[in-house]
């Protein structure tokens, strides 16, 4: 959830609330997250048992909340429940207050100053607003409270809670009416207490103020809320509904308002187009006009409170929709629409009224499980991709319980009637009034049939598509192209590198190898200014959306025209013109500039400006544009056309990002914004990037004509071949398109109509007035250019295309951005430093390294990164000797991680090796590590074992056996390369060795889905870390995210979810293949991202508890102090130690046509690997003695003593650089107050709470006789859902004895009763069987490594087992063997990325064996959408009784087909041990029935496994066996020119 | 990209030359070229690197690796696999003004830190560059663009040689009246007297762009000599700038007994006066014809002496070689991307070969006298070899090896051991600053002597070299020129 203040109001005096923007710290990026729940007597009975259960509800989701630095400062707790009449009444008797009738009066739950003088002033201000507003104050309550088991934190800003009863006064007709005027006065003390100077006036905040709803919250570890207030104990205190939250933030900050639960909902999960709908907000408020609220309107502006958290904000604009007449399930659907656009089955009403509320409001988009109440009705809704946990119970007596986990409440099994889950897009919804849950479909249905939207749209919207052609487009004059081209800035590079795959093939440019170029703001040439943009991508906080493999979710689909008034929607609320996608054809665009349809007027308004009057001018030409598009709008335009057609010698374009942003900000500011559609007409977009950043800062529409004659030129030329004029258009629309949604994706974003305007970037190098003035909002950390240097680098663009004398020949610019060029762009890693390196480690010639390192730090010349910008303060030097030794320094080094598959094992293995004898880290990347070189070993004592093992995405080769043998775990959480994008490897790059170590199949591409599926929040990470921990309780876990604005906060969350280092990585970082998008302009370069790591875990007392790394481009030992100086105690490297082993970089690793060997599998190629581990050896030494040069010449002794030591930094002086010299340092190197008790760098151990486990309670003891003497152990245990990650531990210590293999089948065999907690069984090795009576929750079976699972329901149940929810999401994910038997509903995502388990289930929820590549998937009933998206390996058999199974499956990639023998056997066997291990009764039922079940059955088989399995099976015959076998027949596979699918 | 796997497809291959014995019976070419297909596969090898270092053209350990002029060659590589000529054609010339040239006399850096060399054999670079500008000229793509505008300033560039001519064809683009000046008859400086026919046609190559230039607008005078036709103070005040580009012509003599005896030249006299016969329809002033000729100095200008002489009709011929034979294969001193250190056969040894059955040349050998008959004509050299031994101060020197003393018969002796610098009357003349080895001093990328408006480009400011440095250094001046002339300048 992002925060939003900008700076503290009231300074000085207590710190109620974050700390002020300062350094890299910024309060607007903190984030939390959480568990949420309910529980409500359907019939509306009021009891105190349900305050009780709402409490203990609370205590059970104890591990998703998180404490700070201090165990006894919660994140926040709360509990919202109806009006306790009774009790109130009671209470306030003895005040002297008489309360009348339930509803005739309200309550006001406020935080207030603890000093009672100036609480008074207050008081009296809250009254008078009160009674102004024609309601009656009836007397104040203090709220008893007991602090007495609060930390420190908590209570330096805790406040006083007081109530304030509020009669309905005369002429109040209705609830309704009374709660719109409770709103009113509400609104009003913000304006007038809160932001007023009165004392003590930041402790005033209303948690609630209704007639119906009462909220109890604050500062609080979840145990603590029911102590604290005493109220909640008086057994008078009675409710029918009680709603819970406990949060999990990312800072340790005392902040008692940002608890939930506000007053409408209670929210886990976070917002990501947080600011677009702000801003849009913010615009449409100047056409609000309704009734109910007549002349009141004014009051309540601004609607969403600047100050508050997302959900804060989702809230304040839920509560508007409401209180304006919007039934709350209206709203709610409003905010959060289903994905409706690509719906198979969705009704037509329904869509239509999704599609007409699109035009009054852009969906909240993230991942969110809402809960939401006006104190009769209570329910909850989950985003459209179901991306946070909600299970609920509905009890025979009338009770509904719902909440992230099941087991926090003790229901008797024969007591529940139903068990169940809220799935993607859907209501979960119980009237108390009538008495009943309300199905979704039910209360949708009424929903949307309650105004005729089809009819509506039919009337009013417009379709693109549909509107006539316009005249015959003018002929481009090609002879322009080339000159038009120059002054955009083309180079050959953008049309052969990007454009071509674009238009060719409908795809975006693949490259390798990372970038290594300056900044935008560093380069000594001309950029875009779309180069000073980086994109923001999610991670921890939020997952990105698998926008390729969940497409069902994305939409591309936009309106365009003016938006009519939110609050009363008529049918012409929906005259707008709907666009299929926003990036138009010439054809398109004409039709839309020559509309002529009652209702639309455009007007085109020309974005040039005399480039000869350089800024003035340039300035003057954005005014004069912001001027006459007011004018525009005041006249009834509806479409701006911004055009910068007619470029001449004296004619510049303004540059189209900066028309487009600097005049939606000015339409916003002037509240017009929305009552306009922006177009663009421009020569300037023609890469995914640009389209991204116009939309992203509010463009509606782009026609970028220019890159429409490129291809036709290009076509003409010869130079794209294989597709027409129209074909080339067309591809280059859909890569451009998919580009975007995929940028939005990165930041959780599914849909381009909530993306537009969203501003989910960060400027790098451009000054806070150009910021402020035209990209409101934006973070721009260090400074930079303003628009003298913009409008200098339009001129040199425009003067190389208009020449005063012609110079430069027929042809373009080579470019030099991907590859280097001699007048191209600068990079690091060039013809000489490359030659460089590799001379000196080739020759263990430390004085040729240094004239290597000279060379990369010869920044004078080239200025390449914001390190090369600073100096180090000269210190007293002090003898070498004393500085600590190469051998201590080299410890600290660590290679980067890339995957066996991506390199080749003579290069993977080299940098193991070699990490290995000098006692540094090799990682395995995420590729897994073959077995063997877990114990090989030579003469040398070498070993091959690389210490960090990654768990990536993918999770491909994570067994129990791999994770106990590394030294260090690492999460990657993002890549530097592709952040927020998941890896792929090509089937053609899978050769058998490859598929063995990831438990996949050869030939088959294999790809890394987007979001660790285990991860979507910070509490999600918190658990992934606390399973890795159970699975080798010996190794550091290292969380691996990259640099952006706000990282610093994440890696706060990432300390207190205890993990032990944090690796911080420049977006600049190597990858064996992505997208040039994101190798380029994704996430931020590491100085800014570490410094203000360091600086955020000082200002939070975190810095102590874990260890910081960093990597990026690190090639020589000023790097390397550089980056101890700003927060770091730990290295890594990678292309550089590739280079050391004879990378050229020749960028081609996507392609395995590596000519070194070093990035190929081919093994002719691999055959010219000449690297030797001694020369990485040679490369960490010296860069170890270059350090150790530095820290002498400093004054320092050792490392730690650096870390931090940002005073021993300064920036260069006297920076000639044209556009460098306008960088501020201040924020990088600055230094949080800190007191001398604050630690700087890691010096103590985390505390994983893993002693408190039921392994280490109970299981392991228990188990001991198996694992010291293999005897057989039977026992029955108990389990609550607060028991996690069962059987890791025991499973860890199998392995460790006896690795892979494990133990006989079923030597540990454990009957447990009861919810079991997340994780169950993860990583189990062969040899433990778990058999559990009752459910589970999310992740069962996760990395299961050959053991079994079996889960029933409780024998004393009633409900049918195979239609109720037994188990959460998630289930089996990266499992890689072992068997497993569900009796029951399975969640979403079950067995995702499964690559050989074999599994019985009885029903699965939406996404179902998404990414498999391996193993067997049996399920007896329904599945839900999506079902095998990505699947490339393993068979899954469906039992299709409705005959609808073709319809929810994704068959990009899998085929249908009959069982035939062999199936039928394997499928048979598997059923009846399902039967005899769970008693299932629909097992029963279809064996007795074999003849008549069987037929049902359908098999899904993914289409390349089936072709290699095909492929085995001739080479089998033909007499090959074994690997001979799987080589001959990846051999004949990738000779198979019809191969699809994984490339 | 060409095609990703090019490079393991196909193996490098160059087209057959003339057949050896046939080719010395004329002064034609002997290089051919290959059919579109086979080009289209050599270029399909490119690997279109992240880091082209055929394309860098920087010095290491003072040689040249990769393109010195920067040509962008895996885009052009790409081009012709695509067959696309006229495009392919125009990002040549987008850095090389004249492509036919190196495509035919240089000797490629380019292939030597080609990454397919590394460790395979490396794309046929040179071949693919010469290919495209011919087939350029043959279609008629090469045209005039004299400049669309003239800035009327006046540039003197003094000596048409690689350097002069490409500063000259850059200043004309930038719009400058240019006039070069050439001591000999014909333009072209090494391009036209220099090197021998059979490498590069004088008629269908080098004066084919010769009036090209032209007729854009360039003005050569001929037989005037700066000093001497024309004096240099006249130059300085007619033109608004002047540019020497004069070579280094100077060359190293071997100072032995008998070193003045009728018969001993230096390789230059013997190859200019034979082309310039040539091309006159004359007798060669000096003729190998009948003669045993000894070459010494086994570099570019030997081979040269030893295909005309083969021409000639000598009765045999041998190139004395001071250095040892180098490696078959590169040395571990000598790694990729470096100037490959390795034995190769140039056309002149394999014709000396084809017609007498082995290379000609002796390695690690040295002249010690010359003897001489009774008409004071040399009639043998007398030779020893050498052994390189450190002396005192650390310095490799050759050393005799008792006992090795050899007779060799000789009545041709042509002297090939290079340039000493460039000619210095001129330069006194002009009174312009010099290094301690008799160059032009002005830093490279600047190009600016110790006189005003005074500027120095190629061999004559840098020493002997490539004639694809000169264009480097032609192109180089003419930008800083432009910039001195107008303030600011667009020349690459």
């Amino acid at each position: 959830m992002n925060m939003t203040n900008r700076n503290e109001m009231n300074s000085g005096s207590p710190r109620l609330d974050f700390p002020p923007k300062q350094g890299l710290y910024d309060p607007r990026n903190e984030k939390d997250a959480c568990g949420v729940g309910f529980v409500a007597n359907i019939k509306g009975k009021k009891s105190h048992d349900l305050v009780k259960q709402g409490l203990q509800i609370l205590n059970n989701l104890d591990h998703r909340g998180a404490c700070g630095s201090e165990v006894n400062t919660g994140d926040g707790a709360g509990i919202l429940i109806q009006i306790p009449h009774d009790f109130l009444t009671e209470v306030c008797a003895k005040q002297g207050i008489k309360l009348p009738a339930p509803g005739q009066y309200g309550v006001a739950m406020l935080f207030m100053p603890p000093d009672a003088k100036f609480r008074r002033k207050l008081e009296q201000a809250f009254e008078k607003i009160v009674k102004s507003e024609g309601l009656e104050f009836l007397g104040w309550r203090v709220v008893p409270t007991d602090n007495s088991s609060l930390g420190a934190t908590a209570k330096s800003a805790e406040p006083a809670v007081c109530q304030a009863f509020i009669g309905r006064g005369e002429g109040i007709k209705d609830t309704l009416s009374f709660e719109r005027r409770l709103y009113v006065a509400r609104k009003r003390t913000f304006n007038e207490i809160r932001c007023s100077t009165l004392d003590g006036a930041q402790y005033f905040y209303v948690c609630s103020m209704s007639s119906q709803t009462l909220v109890y919250k604050g500062m609080l570890l979840t145990e603590q809320v029911g102590k604290y207030f005493p109220d909640l104990n008086n057994p008078k205190m009675t409710t029918a509904l009680a709603l819970v939250h406990s949060r999990f933030s990312t800072n340790t900050f005392p902040s008692w308002s940002r608890s939930h639960p506000y007053r409408y909902i209670a929210h886990n999960g976070e917002i990501n187009t947080l600011r677009g709908n702000i801003n849009w907000m913010h615009a449409r408020e100047s056409l609000f006009e309704t009734d109910v609220f007549g002349d009141d309107i004014k009051k309540i502006l601004p609607i969403v409170d600047p100050n508050g958290s997302d959900s804060a904000m989702f809230d304040n604009v839920l509560e508007l929709l409401v209180l304006a007449g919007r039934s709350l399930p209206h709203a709610m659907m409003m905010m959060i629409p289903e994905p409706w656009a690509n719906h198979e089955s969705m009704s037509d009403e329904k869509k239509a009224f999704y599609e007409y509320h699109s035009c009054l409001m852009e969906p909240w988009d993230g991942p969110a499980c809402i809960a939401f109440t006006d104190g009769v009705r209570i329910g909850a809704s989950l985003d459209r991709n179901g991306l946070r946990p909600s299970r609920y119970y509905v009890t025979k007596d009338d009770y509904v319980i719902m909440a992230s986990e099941v087991g926090v409440l003790d229901i008797a099994p024969e007591n529940i009637a139903q068990k169940g889950r809220l799935q993607p897009g859907r209501m979960f919804y119980i009237d108390t009034e009538k008495g009943r849950i309300v199905s979704d479909e039910e209360i949708k249905n009424e929903i949307a049939n309650s105004q005729p939207y089809r009819q509506w749209l039919n009337q009013h919207m417009l379709e693109l598509g549909n509107l006539p052609d316009a005249d015959k487009l003018p002929e481009p004059s090609h002879d322009t192209v080339l000159q038009r081209q120059q002054a955009f800035g083309y180079s050959f590079e953008d049309l052969r590198m990007l454009m071509v795959p674009m238009a060719r093939d409908g795809v975006e440019a693949i490259g390798s190898m990372g970038t290594d170029t300056p900044l935008a703001v560093l380069s000594n040439k001309s950029q875009p200014l779309y180069n000073y943009f980086k994109q923001l991508f999610a991670q921890v906080t939020n997952p990105p959306i698998d926008c390729i493999r969940e497409e069902i979710v994305t939409s591309a689909e936009t309106t365009i025209g003016s938006e009519k008034n939110l609050l009363n929607p008529v049918p012409e609320s929906c005259h707008l013109i709907e666009l299929k996608s926003p990036i138009l054809t010439n054809e398109e665009f004409a039709k839309l500039k020559h509309l002529n349809q009652p209702g639309y007027k455009s007007v085109t308004l020309p974005i040039l400006y005399k480039v000869d009057k350089g800024a003035k001018g340039l300035e003057k030409a954005m005014n004069d544009l912001c001027k006459s598009a007011s004018k525009a709008i005041k006249e009834g335009i509806n479409i701006l056309i911004l055009s910068d057609r007619g470029i001449d010698k004296d004619n510049a374009a303004i540059p189209a990002l900066l028309a487009v942003s600097g005049l939606h900000h000015h339409l916003i500011r002037e509240g017009s914004r929305t009552r306009v559609g922006l177009v663009l007409e421009s020569g300037e977009p023609r890469e995914v990037h640009h389209f991204s950043l116009l939309i992203g800062y509010g463009c509606g529409a782009i026609n970028p004509y220019l890159a429409f004659e490129t291809l036709d030129d290009m076509i003409r030329q010869g130079l794209l071949v294989g597709v027409d004029h129209k074909t080339a258009c067309k591809n280059f629309v859909k890569a451009a398109v998919k580009g975007v949604v995929k940028v939005a994706s990165k930041m959780g974003i599914s849909t381009i109509q909530s993306y537009r305007g969203a501003q989910i970037f960060e400027a790098v190098g451009l000054n806070e007035a150009v910021v402020d003035k035209y990209f409101t909002w934006t973070a721009t950390r260090v400074e930079g250019i303003g628009m003298e240097e913009i409008a200098k680098e339009v001129e040199i663009r425009h003067r190389h295309a208009f020449p005063d004398r012609p110079v430069n020949g027929h042809a373009l610019d080579a470019g030099g951005q991907y590859q280097w060029r001699q007048d191209g762009e600068y990079h690091l890693f060039n013809p000489d430093t490359v030659h460089k390196l590799q001379k000196a480690v080739r020759s263990s010639d430390y004085k040729a390294f240094k004239d290597y390192s000279a060379a990369v730090n010869d920044h004078m010349k080239n200025i390449a990164t914001l390190r090369g910008l600073l100096d180090f303060k000269p210190g007293t030097a002090i003898p070498i000797e004393e500085v600590e030794s190469v051998d201590s320094i080299v410890k600290r080094f660590k290679t980067g991680a890339m995957s066996y598959g991506s390199i080749s094992k003579e290069a993977h293995e080299a940098l193991a090796i070699a990490m290995n004898r000098i006692g540094g880290k090799s990682n395995t990347g995420e590729g897994g590590e073959d077995p063997e070189r877990f114990t090989w070993t030579n003469d040398k004592g070498d070993s091959k074992n690389s210490a960090i093992k990654q768990v990536a995405s993918g999770r491909f080769g994570v067994t129990s056996n791999y994770l106990v043998n590394a030294r260090e775990i690492q999460i990657k959480m993002a890549q530097g390369a592709k952040p927020g994008e998941g890896g792929q490897l090509p089937g053609s790059k899978v050769y058998p060795w490859v598929a063995k170590t990831r438990h996949s199949t050869p030939g088959v591409g294999l790809i890394s889905p987007p979001p660790h599926h285990d991860i979507y929040s910070i509490e999600d990470l918190a658990e992934l870390i606390h399973d890795l921990k159970n699975s080798n309780r010996h190794a550091r876990v290292s969380v691996k995210l990259v640099a952006e604005v706000g990282v610093g906060t994440i890696a706060a969350g990432v300390a207190k979810a205890h993990a032990d280092v944090v690796l911080i990585s420049g977006f600049d970082g190597g990858t064996g293949a992505s997208p040039q998008t994101s190798i380029k302009h994704a996430g931020l370069p590491w100085e800014l991202g570490l410094a203000e790591t360091h600086q955020t875990l000082v200002l939070n007392n975190l810095r102590s508890r874990i260890a910081v790394e960093t990597d990026g481009q690190l090639k020589t030992g000023r790097d390397v102090v550089i980056a101890a100086m700003l927060g770091a105690e730990e290295f890594g490297f990678a292309t550089a130690p590739l280079v050391s082993l004879g990378c050229i970089m020749m960028r081609v690793c996507h392609l395995n046509t590596c000519p070194v060997g070093v990035a190929t599998q081919n093994p002719e190629l691999r055959a010219k690997f000449t690297g030797d581990p001694a020369h990485a050896v040679n490369f960490m030494k010296f860069i170890a003695q270059e350090v150790r040069e530095l820290m002498a010449e400093l004054g320092f002794r050792s490392i730690t003593e650096m870390v931090g030591r940002t005073d021993r930094l300064e920036a260069k002086k006297a920076v000639e650089h044209w556009k460098a010299k306008g960088l501020d340092f201040s924020k990088i190197l600055y230094q949080p107050e800190a007191g001398p008790e604050v630690g700087r760098y890691c010096q103590m151990a985390q505390d994983h709470g893993i002693d408190k486990s039921l392994d280490l309670t109970q299981l392991l003891n228990l188990c001991k006789p198996a694992i010291e003497r293999g005897e057989k152990v039977r026992a029955n245990l108990t389990v609550r859902n607060v028991n996690r990650v069962v059987g890791t531990i025991t499973g860890s210590e199998v392995t460790r004895k006896y690795g892979a293999e494990g133990l006989p089948e079923d030597t540990i065999f454990i009957n447990f009763k009861g919810s079991a907690g997340q994780s169950f069984g993860a990583f189990m090795p062969k040899g433990m069987t778990f058999a559990l009576e009752g459910d589970a929750n999310d992740y069962f079976g996760k990395g299961l490594s050959g053991g079994k699972l079996i889960l029933f329901p409780p024998a004393a149940s009633t409900f049918v087992a195979e239609e109720n929810m037994i188990v959460g999401n998630v289930c089996l994910y990266g499992a890689t063997s072992g068997e497993v038997f569900i009796r029951g509903m399975a969640g979403e995502r079950f067995a995702v990325r499964n690559s050989g388990v074999k599994a019985v289930v009885e029903a699965v929820g939406d996404h179902g064996c998404e990414y498999m590549t391996g193993g067997i998937v049996a399920v007896l009933g329904q599945t839900g959408r999506n079902f095998a998206a990505g699947m490339s390996g393993g068979v899954a058999y469906i039992l299709d009784e409705k005959g609808d199974f073709a319809t929810k499956c994704n068959m990009q990639m899998v085929g249908l087909e009959h069982l035939d023998k062999e199936d039928l056997a394997t499928l048979k066997a598997m059923i009846e041990n399902h039967a005899i291990n769970t008693k299932s009764t629909r097992a029963a039922t279809i064996l007795k029935d074999w003849d008549k079940y069987s037929p049902k059955f359908i098999k899904v088989l993914p289409k390349d496994y089936k072709r290699m399995l095909e492929k085995i099976k001739e080479a089998q015959a033909a007499g090959l066996a074994g690997e001979a076998a799987l080589i001959a027949a990846f051999e004949a596979n990738s000779k198979d020119k019809s191969r699809v699918g994984g490339s | 990209m060409a095609k990703p796997t090019g490079f393991l497809e196909f193996a490098r291959q160059l087209p057959l030359d003339r057949d050896a014995v046939k080719r010395i019976a004329d002064w034609n070419e002997f290089h051919t070229h290959a059919d579109d297909a086979k080009l289209r596969e050599q270029a399909a090898r490119c690997m279109d690197c992240g880091i082209p270092y055929c394309h860098t053209g920087r010095l290491i350990s003072g040689m040249a690796s990769g393109c010195p002029i920067n040509n962008l060659i895996p885009e052009w590589n790409d081009l012709i696999y695509r067959g696309l000529w006229k495009e392919a054609l125009d990002r040549l010339h987008k850095t090389n003004n004249f492509p036919e040239f190196t495509g035919r006399v240089c000797p490629a850096p380019c292939e030597g830190s080609c990454t397919v060399g590394l460790n395979g054999s490396p794309v046929t670079i040179k071949e693919i560059e010469c290919s495209i500008i011919d087939h350029g000229w043959e279609k008629g793509w090469v045209n005039p663009e004299p400049p669309q505008k003239r800035t009327n300033k006046k540039v003197a560039v003094i000596g048409s040689g690689p350097a002069g001519l490409s500063a000259a064809a850059q200043l004309n683009k930038a719009g400058h009246w240019v006039t070069v000046f050439e001591r000999a008859d014909r333009p072209g400086g090494l391009l036209m007297y220099g090197i021998p026919n059979m490498k590069l046609d004088k008629e269908k190559v080098v004066l084919r762009r010769i009036k090209q230039l032209e007729r854009e607008g360039v003005a050569f005078k001929c037989n005037c000599e700066v000093g001497k036709t024309i004096t240099a103070q006249q130059l300085l005040s007619e033109f608004d700038a002047v540019v020497l580009c004069t070579g280094a012509t100077k060359p190293r003599d071997l100072p032995i007994e008998n070193r003045n005896s009728k018969g001993i030249h230096f390789a230059m006299e013997f190859l200019h006066g034979n082309t310039k016969a040539l091309l006159d329809g004359a007798k060669p002033p000096i003729s190998a014809e009948g003669k045993d000729v000894i070459i010494i100095g086994g570099g570019d200008t030997g081979t040269d002496c030893v295909g005309t002489s083969l021409r000639h009709g000598c009765k045999s011929v041998t190139q004395i070689e001071i250095l040892p034979r180098p490696p078959e294969s590169r040395a571990a001193d000598n790694p990729w991307p470096e100037w490959p250190k390795v034995y190769k056969m140039d056309y002149g040894q394999e014709e000396a070969k084809a017609k007498y059955g082995a290379d000609p040349r002796v390695y690690l050998t040295t002249a010690k006298k010359f003897e001489t008959d009774a008409n004071g004509a040399v009639k043998a050299v007398h030779t020893v070899q050498i052994k390189w031994e450190k002396n005192d101060k650390g310095q490799f020197v050759p050393k005799d090896v008792p006992g090795t003393e050899k007779v060799l018969p000789a009545q041709l002796v042509l002297l090939a051991m290079g340039f000493l610098g460039p000619e210095q009357p001129l330069l006194e003349a002009l009174n312009v600053e010099r290094d301690p080895r008799t160059n032009i001093k002005a830093e490279h990328n600047k190009y600016t002597t110790s006189v005003a408006k005074v500027f120095a480009a190629g061999d004559c400011r840098r020493g002997q070299s490539l004639v694809v440095w000169a264009f480097n250094e032609g192109r180089g001046v003419a930008r800083e020129v432009d910039r001195f002339l107008m303030g600011a300048t667009d020349l690459p």
